[in-house]
């Protein structure tokens, strides 16, 4: 018997990371201080799915990424670690709408995941920039799909289309679960070590295929863009602390820190 | 006016996040002049809407269909209870199992959802504070619509104290069981090990800012010199340096010590979870925005690979080389 394929679809997103010292122009963090990244949870969720196809024949791993031109590096960077190839979808009406609300975001990926007819997805937990933790369930409920949040291990059976998994509640205690597919699971870090790309897997990502889809080539109207969801202001949180903060050089401010745990009683001497 | 509130509980227990979403609830129908009602799913409904009937709660709507909680269940009994009441605003608590079934049930309403809310003003039209960033910038998201849905932080509220008098009623919705995909088989502690950091007085606590897993000794080495208990953010035990039983947050240990000294941990919502009852905190980082100092006792701005080998040599060890 022909071994039954299974495709996997693995949301994607390039996410913006701050640098310590920063100003906000408008309504986001000026590009000046924005660093360009994978998404940590999305790092994950990729190497979980390579590892899948890895593990056995007929496995397609394909990305998909809401995101600008300037996300290809990263698209390049999961390709390198092992996904087959890569969707990634824009339009000017998307880079018009502002804040992508989980809503809107899952709206955009429904239609890729009805292109693409995936057996499971796998998102992360969550986005470490704007961190909805919502596109993956909503999503899931946008196309029908069975779905679970937060998994840290899965156990995948492909002829039967069930994902054991466990979920990971709040203190320590995780949550044994069968999830029908398809299904989407939104994966949590820790749940594998993700490897690093080699210079062979940055070299074959060059060569894979990376289509890039508009609206219209989705069959979406610009409305879909249209959301009662929208930033309207992004500041510096006045600061609650009043931490004492040590001055000086290392070594003074250790020396103060060490008197102060002295006289605290906390060491001895 | 209807403001309905989901409330949590697991394996026979209220979550606190269900007294606090009381708290949240009762702001938000004040300021619609609307009426707080709760929604209380599985497990001992009975029992459990007994407890939740507190100050400013008008009516309970329970519904007796399992004993743990079961996304596709909750969203079912949820989404026919909002079809049933017309809530104005849908309340959710931001907690695992409430991203589990929220985007869900907002989708399945098509109401609009914003999650993660720290605030929020009902007065005109609905705005909402959440944090953008891990914790670096605060944001501030209009919705404009007639009815939404919203997950709010938990521990951002106080919990709601009082008896009330609501009318505690059953919810007669049926299940659909084929749409029930999804089973919950078990549950598992994670063990405890070696150490239990939830019973030391001092904890030298490590995070990301220590790079490499050969620069652990550095932080080791200073636990040792203050007779400490090392333990660590998330990261450092995802990358499998240290066990479980080290991590402090949400899906860590709860710790509650004397002292807390956050070496290179920015101090995300999740981590502040699980060391924020600490007595005295101390943090060394070299981001003098890192929320982390927001909750801060003391601290020093700087790279902890400069300032944590002249702390060992004040108590007279030596860092590693
Ligand atoms: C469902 C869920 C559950 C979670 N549960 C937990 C949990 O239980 N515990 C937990 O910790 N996290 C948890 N997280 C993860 C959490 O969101 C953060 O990702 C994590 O806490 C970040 O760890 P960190 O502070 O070590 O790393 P980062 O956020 O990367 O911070 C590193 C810090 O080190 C500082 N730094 C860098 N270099 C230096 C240097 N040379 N000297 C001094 N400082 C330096 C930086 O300024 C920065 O502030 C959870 C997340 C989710 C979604
Ligand atoms: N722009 C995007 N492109 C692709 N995937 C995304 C995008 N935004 C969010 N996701 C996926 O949804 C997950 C949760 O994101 P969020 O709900 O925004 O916190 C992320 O980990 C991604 O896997």
């Amino acid at each position: 018997m022909e071994p039954m394929s299974t495709k996997i679809l693995v949301t994607v997103k390039e996410v913006a990371e701050v640098d310590d010292e920063f100003e906000i122009s408008g309504l986001d963090v000026d590009d000046r201080y924005l660093e360009y990244d994978l998404n940590e949870w999305d790092d994950y969720a990729v190497e979980e799915a390579v590892q899948l196809s890895e593990a056995s024949d007929d496995v397609e791993v394909v990305t998909v990424t809401l995101g600008p031109e300037r996300s290809e590096e990263t698209i390049r960077m999961a390709l390198a670690k092992g996904a087959d190839r890569a969707v990634r979808v824009w339009d000017d009406a998307l880079a018009n709408a502002g804040l992508l609300d989980a809503t809107t975001k899952a709206d955009l990926l429904a239609a890729v995941v009805e292109a693409e007819e995936p057996d499971l997805v796998l998102t992360g937990v969550q986005a470490a920039d704007d961190s909805f933790g919502a596109t993956g369930v909503a999503l899931a409920e946008r196309v029908g799909f069975e779905w679970a949040a937060v998994v840290n291990d899965l156990d995948y059976d492909a002829d039967a289309n069930v994902s054991s998994v466990r979920r990971e509640l709040e203190g320590g205690v995780e949550e044994l679960t069968d999830v029908e597919g398809p299904a989407v699971l939104t994966i949590q870090t820790g749940i594998n070590e993700p490897r690093y790309a080699s210079l062979r897997g940055i070299r074959q990502a060059q060569r894979k295929p990376l289509d890039v889809h508009t609206l219209d080539d989705l069959g979406l109207d610009a409305s879909v863009a249209d959301s009662p969801v929208t930033l309207t202001s992004m500041y510096e949180p006045e600061s609650e602390s009043d931490a004492v903060v040590w001055e000086g050089s290392p070594d003074e401010t250790a020396d103060e820190l060490a008197t102060f745990l002295r006289e605290q009683g906390v060491v001895e001497g | 006016m209807t403001v309905l509130a989901v409330t949590e509980h697991r394996r026979g227990k209220l979550r606190t996040p269900s007294f606090e979403i009381i708290t949240a609830g009762r702001d938000l129908a004040d300021a619609l002049d609307a009426e707080l009602h709760l929604a209380v799913i599985g497990g001992d409904v009975n029992g459990f809407a007994d407890r939740l009937n507190r100050d400013g709660v008008d009516a309970i709507h329970t519904v007796a269909e399992g004993e743990e909680f079961n996304h596709d269940v909750y969203t079912q009994a949820i989404t026919a209870m909002a079809e049933a009441h017309d809530p104005d605003a849908l309340l959710m608590p931001n907690t695992v199992n409430g991203l589990d079934y929220a985007p869900a049930v907002a989708g399945a309403l098509d109401l609009p959802l914003v999650t993660d809310a720290v605030d929020f003003d009902a007065e005109g039209t609905l705005e909402v504070t959440r944090e953008q960033y891990g914790g670096k910038v605060e944001t501030t998201v209009d919705v404009e619509a007639d009815a939404f849905a919203l997950t709010i932080r938990p521990a951002e509220w106080p919990v709601a104290e009082g008896t009330g008098d609501a009318e505690i009623a059953p919810f007669d919705v049926t299940i659909d069981e084929s749409a029930v995909r999804s089973s919950v088989e078990g549950f598992e502690e994670v063990g405890s090990g070696d150490v239990d950091i939830t019973e030391a007085d001092v904890l030298v606590s490590v995070g990301r800012g220590i790079e490499e897993e050969e620069n652990l000794p550095l932080v080791e080495g200073l636990a040792d010199a203050l007779g400490a208990t090392l333990s660590s953010s998330r990261p450092i035990v995802d990358n499998g340096w240290l066990a479980k039983n080290r991590q402090v947050g949400q899906s860590g240990k709860v710790v509650t010590p004397d002292v807390y000294i956050a070496v290179g941990i920015s101090g995300a919502v999740q981590h502040v979870a699980g060391m924020k009852g600490s007595d005295t905190i101390i943090a060394i980082n070299t981001d003098p925005n890192a929320p982390i100092m927001d909750i801060a006792d003391y601290a020093i701005v700087d790279d902890l690979f400069d300032v944590v080998p002249e702390l060992i040599k004040q108590f007279g060890g030596q860092a590693p080389s």
